[in-house]
């Protein structure tokens, strides 16, 4: 059985790109394993390769690529505004694989990952906190490190730096 | 679509009565989610609010390891919700770095978990070198090594420090800071400072070691094994301490992998997955050590295993003194390396080099790279994205202690308060990391 689901995670070789699960995939830097799928088969992709020995999810954070729109992307994957990335790792395997999952701006939703792997509920709302995008199934989405009542999302690149109103403007100047 | 179309309310990170809180959000907070997934969403006997009391724990309070805020549902002694509130400590670190060149990005990360900070530096040195394609000399290496093992004793030790405190063994707190100052007064010695070091940095490290580290590295292995000794007859073998650890915060494997928990917490259920073993980085496969499993996943064996990796440390440091190779302590790539100090006097084009590498930094090719390293709390990882400029396009930081207090809940459940400090302790958050 082991050999078998072993078999499943290999990319199988096609014309063009390499599919894992019926996405593009691709070996990026260093050699790491990186998985491009759309968000209709995102879960189904996460769901098989936790199948496969991908049983811990171990990061997942949000990129803004608004300053960079022309990035290299495998063929058949558009890119879009936001990526949620999402690191996997098999124990039995020693193995890593990476999603990359494109987020357009103008619907910024992307399925929760809560069912498959609950460890995601604080990082599915640092990511909410910090670029706003919505994960359709989380629990308890509420922002994790910024105030309940916090304006804009601070790791957008259009939000600037140094951009927080002055508070204490009554204060008495320094003698 | 707007947030109401997909069905998601902006809920609130404080924690709300019964009433307040429906669905799967309360179960979650019990833990149910894990434990019991036969349950439905309505879960038999519930207490109503007028039984229950929500009350804060933190802040301020000093047993949360700095600015840790648990709110809990508690009926009489008992917890029966918990809900970390954390972000009491963010400064925006990953949106800091993004404006710091590679260079000097080291002075930012050092700062996230500021009890390890080698090891932050460690990992984000070692994600800009895989995208720089960056071989590292022999020495500098093993002075890596030398610096993370050092760094896991002490960071070990301050757990068991505060740890002992939390369980009233106050004695511990003024032992385990003795312990850890020796380390820091040999980490002042290399990098100039005792915490914030900067000295790993993309290409190297900052400077070799100082005349005589042999014997100040000899002296720590020296003195630290009769430590732990005394630690054996102080903790592990009193019966108040048992008592107030065993069985208390139990947790189990595939709890554990589900919440993607790493370092001791995992081991403490007897997963053996130590990075250093499984995916050995810098030259881990080189060097003879074990990796300490516990049985049990309570509090107990996690404070086993903490105390045994310093003895695994001490073996590790002890072969890096026999194999520590002379040699270059930094890359000899011209395009990360400045030039040496005495060429800036003698040559034009060594102190344009100097003062560009300085200014400008040094470019990083495009691309985006996760690398882990096993940080006395986990799996540290950094997500570094880089457009091809001087600056990271986007460095994210995989906090250990930021995903570990995710079992918070889980642990506390059905546990009295006087456990809740203990197993706040045995995960061991810096909240500098949680927050970042």
């Amino acid at each position: 059985m082991a050999t078998e689901a072993e078999s499943a995670a290999e990319p199988t070789e096609s014309e063009g790109e390499p599919l894992i699960h019926g996405s593009p995939s691709e070996l990026g830097r260093a050699g790491q394993l990186v998985v491009h799928p759309d968000r209709d088969s995102y879960l189904a992709v996460v769901r098989a390769l936790r199948d496969d020995g991908y049983r811990m999810c171990v990061d997942l954070c949000g990129v803004d690529y608004l300053l960079k729109p022309d990035r290299p992307l495998p063929a058949g994957v558009r890119p879009e505004r936001f990526e949620v990335v999402v690191n996997l790792l098999a124990l039995d395997g020693r193995r890593r694989a990476r999603l990359r999952l494109q987020v357009p701006v103008d619907d910024l939703t992307a399925p929760s990952l809560f069912e498959l792997h609950p460890g995601t509920e604080a990082m599915e709302r640092e990511a909410y906190d910090m670029f706003g995008i919505l994960f359709a199934g989380h629990p308890d989405l509420s922002r994790i490190l910024m105030p309940d009542d916090w304006e804009g999302h601070p790791l957008r690149k259009d939000y600037g730096i140094g951009r927080i109103p002055v508070q204490f403007k009554g204060n008495p100047r320094p003698r | 679509m707007s947030r109401t179309e997909v069905g998601l309310d902006e809920g609130r990170q404080e924690m709300q009565p019964r009433a307040g809180t429906s669905g799967i959000e309360a179960l979650r907070e019990m833990g149910a989610v894990l434990r019991i997934p036969h349950l439905s969403e309505e879960v038999e006997s519930v207490p109503t609010d007028d039984d229950t009391m929500i009350i804060n724990m933190g802040p301020q309070h000093p047993s949360t390891h700095g600015v840790l805020r648990v709110m809990m549902e508690l009926q009489g002694e008992k917890v029966l919700r918990a809900k970390p509130v954390i972000g009491y400590l963010h400064t925006g670190m990953e949106k800091t770095g993004e404006d710091l060149t590679y260079l000097q990005g080291p002075t930012n990360v050092t700062r996230m978990d500021y009890v390890s900070p080698m090891f932050n530096e460690l990992v984000f040195a070692m994600a800009v070198e895989a995208l720089l394609e960056l071989e590292m000399p022999p020495r500098a290496t093993w002075i890596r090594m030398l610096m993370c093992e050092l760094n896991r004793i002490s960071s070990q030790a301050l757990w068991l420090a505060t740890n002992g405190m939390d369980l009233g063994a106050i004695s511990m707190m003024i032992y385990g800071i003795r312990e850890r100052e020796l380390v820091l007064a040999f980490f002042e010695k290399c990098s100039g400072l005792r915490m914030n070091h900067n000295y790993i940095r993309p290409g190297g490290v900052a400077a070799d070691l100082p005349d005589g580290w042999r014997d100040d590295v000899m002296h720590i292995l020296d003195v630290m094994p009769g430590r732990l000794d005394e630690y054996d007859t102080l903790l592990t073998g009193q019966p108040i301490f048992q008592e107030r650890t065993q069985d208390v915060g139990v947790i189990t494997a595939d709890e554990c992998i589900a919440l993607g928990i790493t370092g001791p917490t995992l081991r403490s259920t007897g997963v053996e997955w130590d990075l250093r073993r499984h995916m050995p980085y810098l030259y881990y496969d080189q060097v003879d050590f074990d990796v300490i499993v516990g049985r049990y996943g309570d509090t107990f064996d996690r404070y086993a295993i903490r105390l045994n990796e310093i003895r695994e440390s001490i073996r590790i440091v002890h072969q890096i003194l026999d194999l520590m190779p002379a040699g270059d302590y930094r890359a000899q790539d011209k395009k990360v390396t400045p030039p040496p100090r005495g060429r800036i006097d003698e040559s034009m084009e060594a102190l344009i080099h100097h003062f560009k590498i300085f200014t400008e930094g040094f470019k990083v090719p495009e691309g985006e790279v996760y690398v882990a390293v096993e940080s006395p709390r986990g799996e540290l990882g950094c997500y570094l994205v880089s457009d091809g400029s001087a600056k990271p396009y986007r460095l994210h930081i995989r906090g250990p202690s930021f995903v570990n207090l995710q079992a918070l809940p889980h642990m506390m459940r059905n546990g009295l308060i006087a456990d809740a400090v203990a197993i706040i302790s045995t995960l061991d958050p810096v909240m500098g990391e949680v927050d970042r």
